[in-house]
């Protein structure tokens, strides 16, 4: 009875979701770091359903062939050591065997040393403030006009309409690929979290701290994330859109920014 | 004389309870409490459930249609605070009021004034947190988690906010001493602790953690409270203080108050598997054993809500390690369960398909649990709606079911009737398809890139906000059911002191209806109320 209403619900969630799959899962990103982050959300989510179909496999089966109105009759045995150091000892083997490679991933993700660029990111209510250390490059970036004209309550303009709707900004971050570019966050005024899932990075901005993370984009695109980290009315409406160009495009973006000022 | 003042006592302590308003306002018995508590639970869950209902019509297509960003941020604050401390924890102080003294065969609670105040603190508490809707500013809305700076923004609602909090904490920390001493010191006199039943057991551990965890709530918000009005600067990078702190803090208590949350539903669902599968509990005391160890290990991993505030890696292996080792003693109750119905003789009234939608149900949230154990891969799911999916699975069709199941196998108990069966079937399979609907598209749109607590999305989260907020309606109009179900509770046949098929425990050896007086000589126990 309960695996119908489970088959039930999921097939009306695949009825209505088979033309958006690809909105499924988490992104692979674009860096070595991302991507080992996905294979590790793939391998505890396979562990997982291993784990599921053995224990509901159990759970049905006794719940179709234990029935009293078929005539089954209780047994009396209410434990088991043996049972029970074997499904305590199983689990325990599992989390080492998952536990280790996250381990591996974390020492790396935690390795900011030796960067080839670094950008300070400030929060602010409600916008993020870049500025690319050892050089004169600073700006806001704030969501986009399109975007900020159709949010409004009966604005009147359709969402759908809106390219990149509350996920484009006016002044995008623009780095090169294949460099090392560490990010250190801070903020003017409450706690705010830069997430970019493509390069697999959320961390916090916090008044009084410095946190850092760091990435290797090894493929140039406009990737694009939000403010994680409830910052008042308007935490929906601070996007995050990091451009990664060819290093000739950097250099050229960075000459062209030094010829404004 | 004085004997005829004893004796005169004795005879009015078997008289009816005192008539009208008064046998609620100033009763110490143990049942009215626990019914009081659950009906104001239930208030709570209808007013927590038209917030749910607030949000998911706002987020149910892209662009705002009904309400201001502002006013959203009120919603999923007030939402949580109220659901957590108003509808899922007096709940379960309202099951531990009714059926530990009748499960160990004491007469009452060990400290019934107590027992009084202790929930009449709470209509207050949740007056002067309902009353910041309406003042300026708007109620609070920096979430449940409260953390600062964003806290202090809010506006009047603030100490009310604050002073709500240290209410609900004095009447939760009374209720888990009055609970401890009750188990302690009034056991019927053959039960020794491991004798306990499971919801006993579970209630004893889970008034440990309260006791432990609500003091540094009250002082974590205490700090909050001078930070806004006294000068200090525990909190403000301004003054020397600093943020995080606040968070280190809040989720040192907010950790083992998560298991608060569902280690009595552990109790129920231990009580209803067995009656229904017409075999003993599998496993007892190891299921003592890992409800014992969940309670410590819920102390040591608090800051795997926090792997994206920037600690040093030591600290976030050390929680990444301790939070995965939870996963063993779970594994271990659910296989009990698992265990305890294999080769069982089972039926499905409606309890029973309430517990087993939580045994089901609860394991995929300890799934997606120990996916967010992986420190990696929970900076990416940290704070989106992949942890609000988790969240609920755990609370809803985990602790709300179990709390259904609870009142549906022991509503015959305390009414003397049979509820109707086929409405209770009709809410279970109601509740458990909507469930589903609500919170399974979730996962979907947390991984896929959307943040919780937003008002407004992009448009490529649209298809499963809709199918979620669609569940979302359709759960919130099931459990008009559960309240018909209640309305129509005394109009079904009459039960027997047994209510089920040779059920366990002593709170069937009572008659049915509970008397308002029960086990005035405790009573002695004997194998076939399961005691060997």
């Amino acid at each position: 009875m309960i695996r119908k209403s489970f088959l039930s619900a999921l097939g009306l969630l695949l009825a209505c979701t088979a033309n958006a799959e690809w909105a499924l899962n988490m992104p692979k990103g674009v860096t070595d770091l991302s991507l080992e982050t996905y294979n590790l959300h793939m391998l505890v989510f396979w562990w997982c359903v291993a784990i599921g179909i053995v224990v509901f496999g159990v759970m049905i089966f006794s719940l179709i062939k234990h029935r009293k109105s078929k005539g089954a009759e209780s047994a009396s045995f209410s434990h088991s050591t043996t049972a029970e150091v074997i499904w305590t000892a199983i689990p325990v083997i599992i989390l080492i065997l998952i536990s280790i490679p996250t381990a591996e991933t974390m020492v790396k993700i935690e390795d900011s040393r030796n960067p080839d660029m670094s950008i300070v990111v400030t929060a602010y209510q409600w916008k993020w403030h870049y500025k690319y250390q050892d050089s004169n490059i600073e700006f806001y970036s704030s969501l986009a006009r399109s975007s900020m004209a159709a949010r409004p309550k009966e604005s009147g303009v359709d969402p759908f309409s809106v390219d990149n709707y509350l996920l484009e900004v006016d002044n995008p971050v623009v780095v090169p690929r294949g460099s090392k570019i560490r990010l250190l966050f801070t903020s003017n005024d409450v706690i705010h979290s830069w997430w970019m899932p493509e390069l697999s990075i959320k961390k916090d901005a916090i008044p009084g701290i410095v946190n850092e993370a760091w990435f290797i984009a090894n493929e140039s695109g406009t990737y694009r994330g939000q403010c994680a980290e409830l910052c008042g009315k308007d935490h929906g409406y601070m996007p995050i859109v990091v451009e990664v160009v060819e290093p000739e495009a950097f250099d050229a973006w960075v000459n062209s920014h030094d010829a404004e000022q | 004389m004085n004997t005829e003042v004893i004796d005169a006592h004795d005879e009015h302590a078997d008289h009816a309870p005192p008539k009208g308003i008064k046998r609620w306002l100033f009763s110490t018995n143990h049942k009215d409490i626990g019914t009081m508590y659950l009906t104001l639970s239930l208030v709570m869950f209808f007013i927590g459930g038209a917030m749910a209902m607030v949000i998911r019509s706002e987020l149910a297509i892209p662009g705002l249609q009904f309400v201001h960003p502002e006013f959203f941020n009120q919603m999923t604050t007030m939402h949580a605070l109220i659901m957590v401390f108003g509808a899922v924890m007096p709940a379960f102080v309202g099951l531990a009021n009714w059926m530990i003294p009748l499960m160990i065969g004491a007469p009452d609670m060990a400290l019934p004034r107590m027992n009084n105040w202790s929930f009449w603190i709470l209509p207050v508490a949740f007056g002067l947190l309902a009353s910041t809707l309406f003042m300026p500013g708007g109620a609070p809305a920096g979430g449940w988690t409260m953390y600062p700076p964003l806290i202090l923004q809010t506006g009047d609602a603030f100490p009310f906010l604050i002073f709500s909090i240290h209410l609900l904490g004095i009447s939760s920390i009374m209720g888990a001493i009055n609970i401890i001493v009750t188990v302690i010191n009034m056991r019927a006199p053959d039960m020794s602790l491991l004798k306990m039943p499971m919801f006993v057991w579970t209630w004893l551990i889970t008034a440990y953690l309260l006791i432990a965890v609500m003091p540094v709530f009250a002082g974590a918000v205490t700090m909050l409270l001078t930070d806004q009005f006294f000068g200090t600067s525990f909190f403000l990078a301004a003054g020397g203080g600093d943020p995080v702190m606040f968070q280190h803090i809040f989720w040192f208590f907010g950790h083992p108050e998560v298991y608060i949350m569902i280690l009595p539903a552990f109790g129920v669902v231990s009580e209803i598997i067995p009656t229904f599968s017409r075999k003993q509990l599998f496993g007892h005391d190891s299921m003592v054993y890992a409800a014992s160890c969940i309670a410590f290990l819920s102390f040591i991993v608090w800051a795997h809500h926090m792997f994206t505030v920037g600690m040093p890696l030591t600290g976030q292996l050390f929680f990444m390690f301790a939070t995965m080792l939870i996963a063993v003693p779970t594994g271990v109750k659910i296989f009990n369960w698992v265990a305890t119905m294999w080769r069982g003789s089972m039926s499905f009234e409606t309890p029973m398909l309430f517990a087993l939608a939580f045994v089901f149900l609860f394991t995929i949230g300890g799934f997606s649990g120990l996916m967010l154990a992986v420190a990696p891969a929970d900076i990416q799911y940290h704070d989106t709606y992949f942890v609000v999916a988790h969240f609920h699975y755990v609370l809803v069709p985990g602790s709300v079911f179990a709390i259904m199941a609870g009142a549906y196998y022991w509503l015959p108990k305390w009414t003397g009737h049979m509820y109707n069966e086929k409405l209770g079937k009709l809410h279970f399979w109601a509740s458990t398809i909507f469930v589903n609907i609500t919170f399974f598209p979730m996962h979907f749109l947390g991984l896929a890139g959307m943040p919780r607590r937003i008002p407004d999305y992009s448009t490529q989260f649209a298809d499963f906000n809709t199918i979620a907020s669609v569940g979302a309606i359709g759960f919130g109009l099931s459990q008009l059911l559960f309240v018909w179900v209640l309305l129509t509770a005394k109009k079904g046949a009459k039960v027997t002191a047994e209510v089920w098929d040779n059920p366990q425990g002593l709170e069937w050896t009572v008659p049915s209806p509970a008397p308002h007086h029960t086990f005035q000589t405790p009573p002695k126990l004997s194998s076939a109320d399961g005691f060997h």
